[in-house]
């Protein structure tokens, strides 16, 4: 029994790792304004949305499991509180802190329209921390840390990530390359001033 | 109903001009631009789900779906 | 076109800026306000037809009595001087000489709508000089309701509605979205009343001599006077006033006249239209909706004839692209390209479409924006592309008409 919750916590976290690396590349792409990875536009955002859903469900699983295996003797608040665990506490550290993001990132996404598109972006970026930590997270708990599968998956999924941000900085990044940034002109930025 | 775009939201992502194409445009920098030349164009009944969906799908949050 | 019999009611008159400088003058020629209640000051707007002197015209009371419903005693009014327009100067020239009809105003407005709150806000220059003049209006015991003087940032988009609201929330002066308007939640979330500073100093006259006496100027369906500031080729150039339906030759006239022969007038200012230089043209809304003009915010300028009107709105069109706020896409990218596209054509470029390329901007324009600034400089360009046909033509042809001495 406890060697199937072992398993089952094993490929569950694996499989969010690449789900979660296809839905940075899919927001990344999302952003171009390009029909992206062959998929019109609302197609990618849709799956972008799909595929984070997808990953919260086998990130929960992963977490379950390995709450009632034995041997990760992961307890309630390891899940929400990193680096304090029992069981390779810098590395399970990481697995906490990517899961306490993804969480804040799908709740404020989830609630996005009431929250106002601000306070939603700014959790958003967070993104960039949850995927790189959720990598050396898998790279250094696991008991499959070392093996080549592993290494094989976890280098495939940063070669995405770094080829979609790679793309994100290009110049062929966005469809109307000549448009003029929106910014607020800094003239009617002025302190208002009551005068006395 | 009418669909009201917030310009000072709107990033010209395109989303909703993918949507909504029979009722909405790019101009030449990407911007949705209504087909009817409405300031707030209004959604014939058969686009309202394409409607509500563009307003859920707008990275931006800059659509909303108004009575007037 | 409409005869000059049908309409020009109008004339140059002296209302507002009529009188001596100082609160003393003042009292001694209009007396204080009479106490009137939030109904009564509502009616009286109505009745008198009054509209905004900012440049959209909308009726004074409609604007009253939502802002008073809604505000429910949490309302803010702020009178707006900012006058971002460089061709306008006559919000300044009110607050220089009449500045206490300005406050009188403002102070109905704030009893109208049971106020909590009243604001300035105009050019500091413009209210370093108040500071004294509200000090000895308290004294005199004249404000109900205390006001506070807010600088308003120099630039063409400072004074719009939604602008206003956002400086005051210490915001900067950035014009808003308008799915929810000002008078519903402006000022810290409260409905606010943002009216033109000339609007609240016709109403501070109206409240001392009553609607009728307001409606015996201008035209029976454009009642009162306006402020007109008219610049360009006449002798002396300043802010004079005069019922609506005034014949343009008229105002050109009470400022000296023209210093040569003059081919067009721009109304409304930069985001106005060019009309003929006819001296019979009333200057009413409904005689200058066919150009597709207004007299707006009563801005004036006159073109003499030597001077190519399709550089003067390529002048225009490009301080007016260089004014966007910046927040929407249509208008940060729309308006340069348009004045661009203008600067071409005045600059003798031709290319094949240039002409058909610059209407067809200024109309993907039209609409699109926070604000009614892209709208504003549309209605521009499309005016001088109507009203200067003929060196549209010369122009791309490479020619010019006027410069050259065709006129
Ligand atoms: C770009 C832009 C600039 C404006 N600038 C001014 C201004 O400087 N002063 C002003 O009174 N109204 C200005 N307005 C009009 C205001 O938005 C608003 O309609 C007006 O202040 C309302 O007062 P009123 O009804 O008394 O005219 C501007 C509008 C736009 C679109
Ligand atoms: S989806 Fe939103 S951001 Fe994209 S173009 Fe439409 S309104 Fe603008
Ligand atoms: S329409 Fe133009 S000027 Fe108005 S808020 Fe938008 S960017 Fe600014």
């Amino acid at each position: 029994m406890s060697d199937a919750l072992w398993y089952f916590a094993r490929g569950s976290g694996v499989i969010s790792l690449v789900l979660l690396t296809v839905v940075v590349a899919l927001g990344i792409g999302s952003r171009s304004g390009k029909p992206a990875f062959g998929l019109p536009r609302f197609a990618v955002s849709l799956l972008h949305r799909n595929a984070a859903l997808l990953s919260v469900v086998f990130v929960a699983g992963h977490v379950i499991s390995l709450l009632f295996d034995p041997y990760a003797q992961l307890r309630l608040f390891d899940v929400v509180l990193p680096f304090v665990g029992n069981y390779r506490p810098v590395w399970q550290g990481f697995g906490t802190l990517a899961f306490d993001l993804l969480v804040a990132i799908v709740v404020t996404s989830l609630l996005r329209h009431r929250l106002g598109a601000r306070t939603w972006r700014v959790v958003h970026w967070l993104a960039y921390l949850c995927w790189p930590v959720a990598l050396m997270h898998g790279l250094g708990t696991g008991s499959d840390n070392g093996t080549w599968w592993l290494w094989t998956i976890s280098i495939a999924c940063a070669v995405a990530v770094v080829a979609a941000i790679g793309w994100r900085l290009s110049t062929g990044f966005s469809r109307f390359p000549a448009r003029a940034e929106r910014q607020v002109a800094p003239r009617l930025r002025k302190e208002l001033e009551e005068v006395r | 109903m009418k669909l009201h775009v917030d310009w000072t939201a709107c990033d010209g992502r395109g989303v909703c001009t993918e949507l909504l194409e029979e009722m909405l445009v790019e101009d030449d920098w990407g911007f949705p631009v209504a087909r009817d030349g409405q300031r707030s164009p209004a959604v014939p009944p058969p686009l309202e789900g394409a409607a509500k969906q563009a307003v859920d799908r707008c990275p931006m949050l800059a659509l909303k779906l108004i009575a007037r | 076109m409409t005869s000059v019999a049908e309409a020009a009611v109008g004339r140059v008159e002296r209302r507002l800026l009529d009188g001596e400088l100082g609160l003393d003058a003042h009292l001694a020629r209009h007396g204080r306000l009479p106490l009137l209640d939030g109904s009564q000051i509502i009616g009286m707007a109505r009745d008198s037809g009054l509209t905004g002197r900012g440049g959209a015209g909308f009726p004074v009371w409609r604007k009253l009595s939502a802002v008073a419903e809604a505000g429910d005693g949490s309302a803010v009014v702020v009178a707006n001087g900012a006058e971002g327009e460089p061709a306008s100067g006559k919000d300044r020239a009110l607050l220089a000489y009449q500045p206490n009809l300005v406050l009188d105003g403002l102070q109905l407005v704030a009893a109208a709508t049971k106020a909590r709150a009243a604001h300035l806000y105009a050019p500091k220059a413009a209210l370093a000089p108040l500071r004294a003049l509200l000090e000895a209006r308290r004294v005199a015991g004249l404000d109900r309701m205390s006001v506070t003087l807010q600088a308003a940032p120099d630039a063409f988009v400072s004074g719009e509605e939604s602008a206003v609201v956002s400086a005051l929330n210490g915001r900067g002066a950035v014009p808003a979205d308008k799915r929810i308007r000002v008078i519903q939640a402006g000022v810290g979330g409260s409905p606010t009343l943002v009216q033109n500073v000339e609007t609240l100093a016709h109403l501070a006259l109206i409240a001392r001599y009553g609607a009728g006496w307001f409606l015996s100027a201008g035209t029976a369906d454009e009642p009162g006077t306006f402020l007109a500031t008219i610049s360009g080729a006449v002798r002396r150039p300043g802010v004079v006033e005069a019922g609506y339906g005034v014949p343009l030759g008229e105002l050109i006239a009470a400022v000296g006249g023209a210093t040569m022969r003059l081919q067009a007038v721009l109304i409304g200012g930069y985001h106005g239209g060019w009309v003929p230089a006819d001296p019979a043209l009333p200057v009413s809304r409904q005689a200058l909706e066919p150009y597709g003009a207004s007299p707006g915010a009563g801005v004036l300028v006159a073109l003499p004839a030597g001077a190519c009107g399709l550089g003067e709105t390529a002048r225009i069109a490009g301080y007016l692209a260089d004014q966007v706020a910046g927040q929407c896409g249509p208008c940060i990218n729309g308006l340069p390209r348009m004045a661009a596209t203008l600067a071409d054509l005045a600059a003798r470029r031709p290319r094949a479409g240039l002409a058909a390329e610059a209407e067809r901007l200024a109309r993907l324009v039209s609409g699109r924006g926070a604000c009614h600034h892209p709208d504003g400089t549309a209605r521009l360009v499309l005016s001088a592309m109507r009203m200067f046909q003929a060196d549209v033509a010369a122009h791309l042809n490479g020619r010019c008409l006027a410069t050259e001495g065709y006129r």
